[in-house]
């Protein structure tokens, strides 16, 4: 299946209209046919794919809870539950009832505008960050109770994202200050440090780091920057699933000269297609060009590049998780989120 | 007692006049898409001009912040870049002069064009700082939910009348 030698196209399935404001982030139920997007109008909205039809249409709106723009969402691993980030400071944690989400907790302690939050794989925990320079850990505990485990510090700007490694508890976060740090609790105690931190020096990004994303086996990971940058990094996680010690992460390759505005977004997909999503209101999709030249080590080429695909700033981009068919959410400032299928044409 | 000023005395510039390139309408500043078939310089600049300077009461224009040199833009790729020059050097109001200048323009232009705010090179202490804040999208987005940085905001923005 080599994606390079077929004639692909990003076909535009659906456009989401309802947001009133600029769209910062969508998410894809892990388990059912359910999108999440949360927008510059405070609120969030429920999509839901219709079995007959196999439309989307908006099946609920969150709001009158979050007083500020919701920056980003996330749905637990079982798909129950749906973290919303906001400016307000708070995460919001919801729970789909069927007909209706009921906000069960709310958590508190960010100084100001919290970026982004995130569940580890097995939705025992979950990692928030802020514009106060913190990364949170905060453990889920039974009967919607949710404790702060940890604040940890080490980022000097503003941090931007949070995401946990699919398989491993280890955190990554990226941030205003150019890097991105990665946290673990080596005695698995719930005491996080700071183990990594991927600078220039480390052959990092040079301006603000916006997105982390993994491929499926964890060994790998992609961030996009201000930079106009997308970066490749690597490591040898089976000696961390071996309980040998922490395997740092190596750059791999840096991709450059796609986009010449700010990459606010990146995603890797279960069966290997990074995508980029962009300032340039474009969305940039990348496969491994599996040619590994010995100096230079593995390379990615541009598969297609998507221009106009929104008539703003994208601000995220996201892969279903569903195994039937490539499907792809954008969000945009222009207040839309966009369906898109990856469709070899004849 | 200090006054708190950042600059205390301004340089104070008489305006030249302005050549009338095209009829505007009178009802706002928006620049139309019809209207306007192709911005440039001038027609960006001319929002900029009168942007009150936030701590005096001249404008932006008045005190040379802002000049015809200021303003770059490549209308067919939809891209304009704002230039500005503080009065002093440790200007704190660098940040607030630039988030003016990038919500007028954010009202007026079309909603297709990228806008970049910088300050002219080698006139701010920390320079590479304030662009990096000016050009953060998220920083700004969140900067304008605060009231009362809103309010000065207005305040630089709003009409004055002679």
């Amino acid at each position: 299946m080599d994606l390079m030698e077929k004639n692909l196209e990003l076909i535009e399935v659906q456009k989401l209209e309802g947001h009133t404001d600029r769209v910062w982030n969508a998410a894809w139920n892990p388990v059912s046919p359910i999108l999440a997007s949360c927008s510059g109008d405070n609120s969030v909205r429920i999509w839901e794919q219709s079995s007959l039809s196999r439309s989307w249409s908006c099946k609920t709106v969150l709001e009158e809870t979050h007083t500020r723009t919701v920056r980003s969402c996330s749905w637990s691993p079982s798909g129950k539950l749906l973290a919303t980030a906001s400016f307000d400071g708070t995460t919001a944690i919801w729970e789909d009832l069927g007909d209706e989400f009921e906000c069960i907790s709310t958590l508190e302690g960010h100084e100001n505008e919290v970026k982004s939050v995130s569940w580890n794989a097995s939705g025992s925990y979950l990692a928030t960050c802020s514009r106060d320079k913190s990364v949170w850990i905060w453990e889920v505990l039974g009967g919607n109770e949710y404790d702060c485990a940890s604040v940890l510090n080490g980022h000097t700007q503003d941090v931007k994202m949070v995401l946990w490694h699919p398989t491993l508890d280890v955190l990554f976060s990226c941030s205003y200050d150019n890097t991105i740090k990665v946290w673990w609790s080596e005695d698995d105690d719930g005491d996080y440090q700071c183990v990594q931190t991927l600078d220039e020096s480390s052959n990092g990004h040079s301006s603000t780091v916006w997105a982390i994303s993994f491929n499926a086996a964890g060994d790998k990971m992609v961030t996009c920057s201000d930079d106009l940058t997308l970066k490749i990094w690597s490591a040898d996680i089976s000696m961390m699933h071996s309980g040998e010690g922490y395997a740092p992460w190596t750059h791999l390759c840096t991709l450059s000269g796609y986009h010449d505005r700010t990459i606010f977004s990146t995603h890797w997909s279960s069966d290997d297609i990074i995508a980029s999503g962009a300032g340039d209101d474009a969305i940039g999709l990348f496969v491994d060009s599996k040619q590994h030249d010995s100096v230079n080590g593995p390379s990615y080429n541009l598969l297609l590049k998507k221009e106009k695909s929104h008539e703003m700033d994208i601000n995220s981009v996201q892969w279903s998780p569903s195994k039937e068919s490539r499907l792809l959410a954008s969000a945009s400032d222009d207040g839309m989120v966009k369906i898109w299928q990856l469709e070899t044409i004849p | 007692m200090v006054s708190g000023l950042i600059n205390e005395n301004p340089i104070v510039y008489e305006i030249k006049e302005r050549r009338d390139v095209r009829a505007y309408s009178s009802n706002t500043d928006e620049l139309s898409v019809d209207a306007i078939d192709q911005l440039e310089v001038f027609d960006i600049l001319f929002v900029c001009l009168d942007i009150k300077d936030p701590e005096h009461p001249y404008s932006l224009e008045q005190l040379k912040v802002l000049t015809e040199d200021s303003v770059e833009v490549d209308d067919s790729k939809s891209r304009v870049r704002v230039t500005f020059t503080p009065t002093v050097e440790h200007c704190s109001m660098a940040t607030i002069i630039g988030l003016c200048v990038r919500v007028k323009l954010m009202r007026s232009l079309p909603s297709r064009y990228k806008i970049d705010i910088r300050v002219a090179p080698g006139t701010h202490a920390t320079e590479a700082a304030v662009n990096k804040q000016l050009n953060d999208k998220e920083r700004v987005a969140a900067a304008l939910e605060n009231p009362n940085l809103v309010e000065m905001v207005d305040e630089c923005l709003s009409p004055s009348f002679e």
